[in-house]
């Protein structure tokens, strides 16, 4: 088992001086750093096997194939899914919620249908939703989140107003990219199953930083990006419950994804190739797969205990800052924290921070809305993983303190 | 701190960020334009009161980074009195400027912005309220967004 310090050479790009200083990196929440492992093993795809999949009988394309199909298996382990054709891969957490948006909104919903949704999401969690109530004619409602730095999480207790049989699709985030806030999303798909409505997790803040069990946990739908978890750009999942996959009408359609076509029409293929129309991302799929290898070798649960740590750290040193308005959860907590001046702007601090070396995101983390609600138009978001230390905590501190210095006097 | 940010951060823009001039909404206005940067988040509204082709009075209203802010106030204190191709004249300097770094000596107050063109991604930031008050002299009630402009 190696220490949290023995994993920092594992990643090659921290080993670097930014604007004469050592590179903190703080924005893993946008997207993480990369193992050494899984840059080689895009280098030896591309070196030694690569070819297109499915399509070919020549060693290579079998090659690919195998590689390709061995990291759909991986990614079903990762997350327990009973079955790997239940692993769509996407381009990311977007694409896979606008695919359940498209094909499956389109053909369940319909006008007096409710899309239930939280204040808490990302935009990629919210406008495909917009969108498909839109055309469907469905009303879109939210889950509130309480409290004036949101604190409080999601008000739960308006679920039982919220969640009526007239609710067909609850989506929600599983750890906020804004606030930290980790959200009961058993309960929340078990609530929904009472009323016959299917879960949509956007799992983008939680995968990589935790242990997760798709049966587990009960939703129907799960969507997640490999580059935020060691894997690389481009390449995400669309976890779909097996029943309800063979159910959907395709996305998009092409090559690959066809059992016969005529002049006339089409038929599809079972999942996931129904929803893999073309070449797909072979050599992120297996990165991607690879980074499932490097994480379980640190043991998920040690990587929630040791980001979440962080986090809380984090929390309680920013929290000494004077006037500073900190968001989210005061106790348990996902691995990012965000804050707020009142009167230094967060893209402000985010120059002061880089000229320290420190990579920090100020902004409104694609969360206009909920911004909006909380009487902000941005923040400043520090987010941790496996190679971060308390020392870096330091460091944003005494940063902030400096920039604190210079804009108040 | 760097050469740089100092350079960045000029007492002007400090001074201008923490008093913004010509805050809030002009009650004569006629004129009025929206600009923002999506990326970020920065707003910022310009509110012209033009008489014939000369900028009488003007104000901004927004929110933003100091950078965007600053530059929103000075720009007002600027285009008071300015006709429509004195203040896109005006505009064309102070685009060389934060694009360049060369801000000549009679530019005194916009040449503070000089700084900015050692870091790209806020030239945006310097430009947000100029934009505005562009398109609200030429009445086009789009709202800009810096984005898609060439800066």
């Amino acid at each position: 088992m190696p220490t949290w310090k023995d994993v920092r050479a594992d990643f090659p790009i921290l080993h670097q001086q930014v604007n004469g200083k050592p590179l903190v990196y703080l924005d893993n929440g946008a997207t993480s750093q990369k193992p050494r492992a899984v840059i080689d093993a895009l280098v030896k795809y591309y070196e030694r096997d690569n070819s297109n999949v499915h399509r070919g009988l020549h060693a290579l394309s079998m090659r690919a194939t195998d590689a390709y199909e061995g990291a759909r298996a991986r990614i079903a382990k990762f997350i327990n899914a009973a079955d790997s054709a239940e692993i769509i891969f996407t381009r990311g957490t977007t694409e896979s919620i606008n695919i359940v948006a498209r094909s499956w909104a389109q053909a369940h919903l319909k006008p007096g249908d409710v899309v239930l949704t939280t204040e808490m999401e990302h935009h990629s969690n919210l406008v495909p939703w917009q969108q498909a109530a839109k055309a469907s004619g469905a009303a879109l409602k939210y889950v509130p989140v309480l409290g004036t730095n949101a604190e409080g999480g999601l008000d739960l207790a308006s679920l039982d107003t919220l969640l009526t049989p007239q609710v067909k699709l609850f989506a929600f985030t599983h750890i906020s990219n804004t606030l930290g806030t980790i959200n009961p999303v058993a309960e929340l798909c078990r609530r929904a199953r009472a009323v016959g409505a299917v879960t949509v997790i956007d799992a983008a803040q939680s995968i990589g930083h935790a242990p997760l069990d798709v049966q587990e946990l009960g939703c129907d739908f799960l969507a997640f990006s490999g580059h935020k978890m060691c894997g690389p750009t481009g390449i995400g999942v669309l976890y779909g419950r097996r029943a309800l996959l063979d159910k959907l009408a395709p996305d998009e359609t092409g090559g690959g994804m066809v059992v016969n076509v005529t002049y006339q029409g089409a038929t599809w293929k079972p999942a996931p190739e129904r929803f893999e129309a073309g070449t797909p991302h072979i050599a992120g799929a297996i990165g991607l797969g690879v980074a499932c290898d490097y994480l379980d070798g640190l043991d998920r649960a040690k990587i929630r205990e040791h980001d979440d740590g962080l986090a809380r750290i984090a929390y309680e040193k920013l929290s000494a800052l004077p006037d500073i308005r900190v968001l989210g959860p005061k106790g348990e907590r996902g691995g990012l924290v965000s804050f707020a001046f009142p009167d230094v702007h967060a893209h402000d601090v985010v120059t002061f921070a880089d000229e320290d070396g420190l990579a920090v995101r100020g902004g409104h983390h694609c969360n206009q809305p909920l911004m909006r609600k909380l009487g902000l138009t941005s923040t400043t978001r520090a987010s941790f993983y496996v190679y971060n230390t308390a020392e870096e905590i330091d460091v944003l501190v005494a940063s902030m303190r400096r920039t604190l210095k210079f804009f108040r006097g | 701190m760097s050469a740089d940010l100092t350079e960045l951060y000029q007492q002007v823009i400090l001074d201008h960020n923490r008093r913004p001039r010509n805050r809030g909404r002009l009650p004569t206005a006629n004129r009025v334009a929206h600009g923002d940067n999506p990326s970020c988040g920065d707003q910022c509204s310009v509110y012209l009161q033009l008489e014939g082709d000369r900028i009488k009075d003007l104000s901004f209203d927004g929110s933003g980074c100091a950078i965007s802010q600053a530059s929103a106030s000075l720009m007002t204190t600027q285009l008071k009195g300015k006709t429509a191709a004195e203040a896109q004249a005006l505009y064309d300097q102070f685009h060389q400027i934060v694009t360049t770094g060369n801000a000549p000596d009679e530019m005194s107050d916009i040449g503070a912005f000089a700084g900015v063109h050692t870091f790209p991604a806020r030239i945006k930031c310097a430009t947000l309220g100029w934009h505005a008050a562009l398109n609200a002299l030429k009445s086009d009630p789009t709202t800009v967004t810096t984005e898609s402009h060439n800066d």
